[in-house]
């Protein structure tokens, strides 16, 4: 008989079989975001120009919106899942580790979030006329 | 940290020099961070920047046009075929492939010259477009 939680047992002993899920999403990202990087450098070298009129209605076409969103979304949760291995491998006081992933975490959603809705603003026709 | 005593370490841990693997496996990192940062925050603003108006995207293309900008983008082109080139040499070695001691050499090697020349290539184009 012991007073032990089930928790406390378990506790330090490890993932369960969760282990290799950050590593297998990293590798899942890898490979979206190539693709999806290929597809932006490809587009925008057969552009007629970078300039304003052209990239807005360029990323007014829901063919260009959807795939610079997918973009956005694998791009972003790419680096969040890199920079975390790289916090937790030179971050070594655990307050300061947390502390940064936190901060990493809030930072990446917050930007994504910010550009998803500039690609939305000129998706759907909200942004100024040139 | 607990440490056995007994356990055998090697007595010339300082003693090493640098080798094509150890020099990309530290620049996939270093790029991956660059990427992560600065090209993060480029992306950003140039969305953010075509979704503001055409002011705002003027004083992107401006910075974006200057010798320092060229320079941040050279870097940045750079620094994505280098990861790129050695994350897919990681897929290679996920797989097991590619440890063999002259192998795993020659192909980082081939990570640091591929990159250059894309580098190059890109910028090249580019180059054409705007003056050809």
């Amino acid at each position: 008989m012991t007073t032990e939680t089930p928790l406390a047992r378990v506790r330090g002993l490890g993932s369960a079989r969760e282990g290799a899920h950050h590593w297998w999403i990293e590798r899942l990202t890898s490979v979206s975001t190539l693709l999806l990087f290929i597809w932006l450098l490809v587009s925008l070298l057969r552009l007629p120009g970078l300039d304003y009129r052209a990239i807005v209605e360029w990323l007014q076409s829901p063919l260009a919106a959807v795939p610079m969103m997918l973009l956005i979304v694998s791009t972003f949760w790419h680096l969040k899942l890199g920079m975390q291995v790289v916090i937790e491998d030179y971050v070594h006081e655990d307050g300061w580790k947390y502390l940064s992933i936190l901060v990493l975490n809030f930072l990446t959603v917050g930007a994504g979030a910010f550009a998803l809705f500039a690609v939305l603003r000129i998706a759907l026709g909200g942004a100024a006329r040139g | 940290m607990a440490t056995n005593p007994t356990r055998p370490l090697s007595p010339h841990l300082s003693i090493w020099r640098w080798g094509p693997n150890m020099l990309v496996s530290i620049l996939h990192r270093v790029t991956g961070s660059g990427l992560a940062t600065i090209g993060m925050i480029v992306l950003v603003w140039w969305l953010a920047a075509a979704a503001a108006g055409p002011e705002a995207y003027a004083s992107f293309t401006g910075w974006a046009t200057s010798w320092y900008g060229i320079v941040v983008g050279v870097g940045l082109s750079w620094a994505f075929f280098q990861h790129m080139l050695s994350g897919l040499r990681h897929f290679v070695m996920d797989i097991g492939a590619g440890y063999e001691l002259e192998r795993n050499k020659f192909w980082a090697n081939m990570t640091l010259v591929g990159a250059l020349l894309l580098t190059i290539a890109l910028w090249a184009w580019i180059w054409w477009r705007a003056h050809g």
